[in-house]
């Protein structure tokens, strides 16, 4: 059997785990990023989701996850139990921002996060024009939004080493398409990389 | 003949005997005894797709299908065993067993003692959770079972899942620990001594040797299964079922019985007592309360998982008050400390404890997954 294409922002995320690690993905959804990751790269680890039908859709996988509430930590995760934790589409609709960065530092020694970038050109022209940004990355009226945190590239950054982490690796694309000209203005969706720094910032 | 859709069918139970003493961890030795056993499904070439059903309390090797056509009742996990059901008999060969002390047929206090030629009674010896897996794995050597497909269970089933992954940590592929508990709270062993005093205190108990006098605990059994009863449901399904209602029209004044959940009790109380063991129910209720693996490992259960080679898929139910899910949780964290392969889920569910037999949507569509997964692992 082929391995079916992984969606592009999770590819990318597959591109920075190396072969034979341990890793957290966090929201795994119906766990497409370590199904993958299992079969082409010899890779362990766990989901961790709150939505039952993805757990389900995750068990059919074959992927293991463990179902709870990301809002209340990662307590059931040791200290520097992964090489990677990931965090993939869903920060930005969490309420404990700082906490959960704060647990990707502490379980593993790179975390990689992905978000739609607020700064991408067509949010900000939206909201000259007067209107909160409706866009493919993200497609939600101010009032029905999940999106609580939205953030863009250069604010995260601020954030993730305030936090005690430091940015590795960060990208930029549109339309699953890497945007290296003005990322900031023209990607919808950011990538970031990110390891434990040597001085605890807290 | 049974042609129920997606049922076994009409099913039989066989009997193994077995001379070899089995030591018990209580210091005893069981010099031979009998176990009574149900298989369904048939066992492939590689004898790799078996499935041991571990029960609970009340339970018995008498897992699915009907004895007869007239039978009002299926075995106890009917809903969860059979053709293109979760525990899939035509992928799995599966077997249920009656534990060691048991009243289904398996030597318990009711058997005859050989060396006296009279009921065990309170001769009989405390097993523990421990025991009875490693009569189970006589079973299986018997069977020709090396390995398990999985070995499922809930409560003090899914300890026996758990412990069988402990005991014989390469003879089980995946173990289903479901709305179980690493080890039992004060609250609950104190539920057990209320238990238990009913059944010591009823003039009818002897000692435990009622056998001889023709008679049984019985009103002490009602009591122990009554408050038993109450807490494998949650208050919330209680009030869904029975509210406040009256059996009546209107308030008696008196004491007796008045209101449908008593009415309700009494009845389960009943029938319960009418075809279980009061010295059964003594150690099934012992046997939860000593089962704690963790205990020979310096009290660490990531220690006492160390070894083991199995996936574990562990579930608790939401309004589970009895073995919370906060217990399974215990449970997945010390698994993941282990770094073992754990899917962990909280069914969402207002049966309290029984929702381990119950059929919540997706704790069905969960079980079904994992399974399917399981199959296509061990048919090739």
């Amino acid at each position: 059997m082929t391995a079916p294409a992984l969606r592009p922002d999770l590819a990318r995320i597959a591109n920075w785990i190396a072969p034979g690690t341990h890793v957290l993905d966090l929201g795994c959804g119906d766990g497409e990023l370590l199904a993958w990751l299992g079969r082409q790269k010899q890779v362990s680890g766990y989901g961790v989701e709150i939505d039952m039908d993805s757990v389900i859709a995750a068990t059919a996988r074959g992927v293991s996850v463990i179902h709870r509430d990301l809002e209340g930590g990662l307590a059931d995760f040791g200290d520097n139990s992964f090489d990677y934790v990931v965090l993939s589409l869903t920060i930005q609709s969490m309420k404990h921002i700082e906490l959960i960065l704060d647990e990707m530092l502490r379980v593993a020694h790179t975390g990689i996060v992905t978000f739609p970038n607020f700064g991408y050109w067509e949010n900000r022209w939206q909201l000259a024009q007067g209107r909160m940004p409706v866009s493919e990355t993200i497609p939600y009226q101010w009032y029905n939004t999940p999106n609580i945190h939205l953030c863009t590239i250069n604010d995260f950054a601020d954030l993730i080493t305030q936090r005690g982490g430091q940015i590795s690796t960060q990208m930029v694309l549109h339309k699953g398409e890497r945007i290296e000209f003005l990322p900031n203005l023209r990607g919808s969706l950011a990538l970031v990389r990110f390891e434990r720094s040597g001085r605890n910032a807290k | 003949m049974i042609h129920q859709e997606h049922s076994v069918g009409l099913v039989r139970a066989q009997r193994a005997e077995f001379d070899t003493p089995l030591a018990l961890q209580g210091g005893a030795v069981l010099p031979s005894y009998e176990l009574v056993f149900e298989t369904y499904g048939t066992l492939n070439a590689a004898r790799s797709n078996a499935i041991l059903i571990c029960h609970a309390l009340s339970g018995s090797h008498h897992v699915a299908g009907r004895y007869t056509p007239e039978d009002k009742y299926p075995g106890w996990w009917d809903n969860m065993v059979g053709p293109g059901k979760p525990i899939d008999t035509n992928r799995f060969f599966v077997v249920g067993v009656n534990n060691l002390g048991g009243c289904h047929g398996s030597t318990g206090p009711a058997s005859i003692n050989p060396q006296t030629g009279k009921p065990w009674g309170s001769q009989f010896p405390v097993v523990v959770v421990n025991d009875w897996v490693h009569a189970q794995a006589r079973l299986a050597d018997r069977l020709g079972i090396d390995r398990w497909a999985a070995v499922i269970g809930g409560s003090l089933g899914g300890m026996q899942a758990l412990r069988w992954s402990v005991t014989f940590p390469h003879r089980v592929r995946h173990s289903l620990v479901i709305a179980s508990a690493p080890k039992l709270s004060a609250q609950n062993i104190a539920f057990n001594d209320v238990a238990r005093n009913a059944i010591l205190n009823d003039p009818n108990f002897h000692g435990g040797d009622y056998y001889a006098h023709g008679t049984s605990p019985k009103y002490g059994l009602r009591l122990a299964r009554m408050l038993g009863h109450i807490t494998y449901l949650s208050d919330e399904g209680m009030g869904g079922k029975f509210g406040r209602q009256l059996t009546g029209n209107e308030y008696g004044f008196g004491f007796g019985s008045e209101f449908e959940v008593e009415s309700y009790l009494r009845y389960q109380g009943d029938r319960f007592a009418d075809v279980f063991d009061a010295n059964t129910y003594l150690l099934m209720t012992k046997a939860l309360d000593y089962f704690d693996p963790a205990r020979h490992f310096g009290g660490s259960l990531p220690a006492a998982l160390a070894e083991t080679d199995a996936r574990f898929l562990v579930v608790s139910f939401t309004s589970d008050w009895r073995f919370s899910p906060e217990r399974s949780r215990d449970i997945v964290r010390a698994l993941l400390a282990a770094k073992k392969h754990v899917t962990y889920a909280e069914i969402e569910s207002v049966h309290g404890h029984d929702g381990f037999l119950m059929t919540d949507e997706p704790y069905v569509r969960l079980m079904d997954a994992y399974l399917k997964r399981v199959a296509e692992e061990v048919n090739p």
